[in-house]
């Protein structure tokens, strides 16, 4: 008997600590995924947030430029740089013969001569002086300089040749290779050069369709959650609601995207390609998370609450309005935010109601065309160019920091919340 | 003793099951009137008849007439905004609302336009607190959680937001089940007070505290009002073989 009972008592706490030990297990397994996804992520990315300048003496000649001394703005606007620009390149390698004048300015991002441009428009008096200006490297000099590249392969596998690796060398021997943080990835739009290619735009519409998605999701949902839970009747009909809510929960975004699509844009007439379809595309997907977090919160909150303010006389709409709405809050708030995170990461919707448009300009408001983080994500990963490779992680990082801070400032919220009323 | 509320011919039913049987009382007006009787006999369904209470669970039904003075409570085209303004309740647990002191009284006064300005309000509040014996004990935390208060504060503060709103009748579901003896006491303390000008209510499970509290008491059964007496005679001589057997303690 007693000893029936010690091997009992031996088997149940073994059993207990298999228990813990699976426990332990998955979630150990779960952060090594984790780890590994992050160090993937930011061992490819973290190159992108630098950037190559390559130093050039450029000589800002003012018969070249044929302009008059003291030019007015619009003159500087209007001058043609290209000579300048053309020769102060070819005028690092003393001995460049005709044939590879290319290579020299296939080095330098094509956009050399708006940034020669742009340097003299703000210095106006350098006008006729010999200016050392750093200018963007191309892509493939980026690589070769943050060692993405591989240089001990034959010629003919390599973007970048045996003369222009000569003249890299030079260069960095010099001094007039330089790193810097790169700032034009945060602040340049999308563009087909993966050098000059910023996430501006496709931040801003992400942000703005986040906004419009939250504007136009949360009140009603909220409202919508509030009346099925306080005031509807309990009869088929609001069953039937309830059922299908939780339905569209479930339905795949896609399908949203081709609602969007059909109505918003065709019927409607709204304008494709910008934040605010995209983001009344998403609260479509948002309202169905806020509308059963609304609703789970409000259970929630205990009935002796509400039996207390019905006692009082309070009628009840004061009831819920006074007590039950703000006791829910924090939960339905922390339900939004999941909601909008979810709709963070959505892609599929935008892509169909054109939100992958290649758009090299910035939204100044959500009628704007734009892209939006995750669809830059896919549209660079289409892209062959090492450049964008590196641009695809960042973009994902920028992704991951913009949910960690949505998801911390919802934790904040709901602390001092949950301080007020308890 | 003139009558305050009077029940006649009260059935409760939840669902199919029938969970008053026929009730008719009467409620003296400024006495306290206690329902005693085993769990699940009906004093507490009854008890919020009278402020529909009820009205809240979807499955119950009551039928028959309950007069306030001379308004039908029972009724569908009663204002039961302007019923619970003057049958307050105080619930079996503790429920302050999770605000501050001050705001938990000041809730009633306020959603009924009682008062026109701060200082009156703030009148209220103190003169509530102080009839609820309260007051000294929380007069320098105004503004802190009304739910961080020990349960038999918490329960007076109950009480004394009921009485914000100065209703004619109080009920009391078992106000004291949750609290310790010297809680308990100065509940009783208050109800023999509020007594002078409020007509009470009260459920209770403690036989000793019907005896101590009540002038009336009324003995619940099965959903049938067994015995309704003054608290002396039910106690001391009652009428009837279960009455008698249950203040006895031997079922129940």
């Amino acid at each position: 008997m007693n000893n029936k009972r010690k091997n009992f008592l031996e088997k149940r706490y073994k059993s207990e600590k298999r228990f813990q030990l699976f426990g332990l297990a998955s979630i150990s397994l779960a952060l090594i995924f984790l780890v590994i996804f992050l160090i993937k992520i930011f061992s490819n990315g973290y190159s992108a947030f630098t950037k190559t300048w390559i130093f050039v003496e450029v000589n800002y000649d003012r018969e070249l430029l044929l302009l008059e001394e003291n030019p007015s703005s619009e003159d500087l606007n209007n001058a043609d740089y290209y000579d300048i620009a053309y020769q102060s390149i070819i005028a690092l390698d003393p001995e460049v013969d005709e044939s590879s004048e290319t290579f020299l300015i296939e080095m330098f991002a094509y956009n050399y001569e708006l940034e020669i441009k742009n340097y003299l428009k703000k210095n106006p008096s350098d006008l006729g002086k010999i200016v050392k200006l750093k200018l963007t490297a191309s892509d493939d000099i980026d690589q070769i300089n943050k060692g993405n590249y591989p240089r001990d392969i034959p010629e003919e596998n390599r973007r970048v040749n045996n003369y222009q690796l000569k003249i890299f060398d030079m260069l960095e021997a010099r001094g007039d290779i330089i790193n810097t943080f790169n700032l034009s990835f945060f602040t340049n739009p999308d563009s087909r050069e993966a050098e000059l290619a910023g996430i501006a735009s496709s931040f801003m519409g992400t942000l703005f369709s986040i906004l419009v998605c939250l504007v136009f999701s949360f009140p009603i949902a909220v409202l919508a959650g509030i009346y099925l839970e306080e005031f509807a009747p309990k009869n088929k009909f609001t069953d039937f609601i309830e059922v299908n809510i939780n339905n569209l929960a479930a339905v795949p975004s896609i399908v949203f995207g081709l609602l969007g699509l059909g109505v918003l844009i065709n019927i409607f007439g709204l304008p494709r390609s910008t934040p605010l379809v995209g983001g009344i595309t998403l609260s479509l997907m948002t309202l169905p998370t806020i509308i059963i977090a609304a609703r789970a919160s409000l259970k929630a909150v205990p009935p002796s609450i509400k039996e207390a303010a019905l006692a009082m006389g309070a009628s009840k709409m004061q009831t819920t309005l006074h007590h039950a709405v703000p006791l829910s809050m924090p939960g339905t708030l922390s339900g939004t935010i999941i909601g909008l995170a979810q709709a963070l990461g959505e892609t599929a919707p935008l892509i169909l109601i054109g939100m992958v448009a290649f758009v090299n300009t910035i939204p100044g408001s959500p009628l704007d065309p734009a892209a939006s983080l995750p669809v830059q994500v896919y549209i660079w990963s289409e892209s062959a160019e090492r450049g964008f490779v590196e641009k695809v992680s960042a973009c994902i990082m920028v992704l991951l920091i913009f949910l960690i801070t949505m998801n911390l400032t919802a934790q904040i919220i709901r602390h001092r919340f949950e301080k007020k009323w308890s | 003793m003139k009558s305050k509320i009077s029940a006649k011919g009260v059935n409760v039913y939840y669902g199919e099951k029938q969970a008053l049987k026929n009730i008719s009382i009467e409620i003296g007006e400024k006495e306290v009137t206690a329902l005693i009787g085993p769990s699940g006999c009906g004093k507490s369904t009854f008890l919020r008849c009278l402020n529909r209470m009820n009205d809240v669970i979807d499955i119950c039904r009551v039928e028959g007439s309950i007069k306030f003075d001379n308004l039908e409570i029972n009724s569908k085209e009663l204002d039961v905004v302007r019923l619970r303004e003057n049958v307050g309740m105080v619930f079996q647990k503790p429920n302050p609302f999770p605000k501050t002191i001050y705001e938990n009284i000041a809730y009633g006064p306020t959603i009924h336009g009682l008062v026109q300005s701060k200082q009156e309000l703030d009148e209220i509040v103190e003169t509530s607190l102080k009839k609820a014996a309260l007051w000294n004990e929380v007069k320098d935390r105004l503004h802190e959680i009304g739910t961080g208060l020990s349960g038999g504060q918490q329960q007076r503060l109950c009480i004394a937001r009921a009485i914000s709103i100065k209703p004619e009748v109080i009920l009391m579901d078992e106000p004291c089940s949750a609290l310790d003896p010297i809680a308990t006491a100065q509940i009783e303390e208050l109800i023999d007070e509020l007594k002078n000008e409020h007509t009470i209510v009260i459920v209770t499970h403690s036989m000793s505290q019907a005896a101590r509290v009540s002038q009336k008491t009324g003995f619940f059964h099965l959903g049938n009002l067994i015995e309704f007496d003054s608290t002396e005679k039910i106690f001391k001589n009652p009428g009837n073989q279960q009455t008698q057997d249950y203040i006895t303690g031997r079922f129940g």
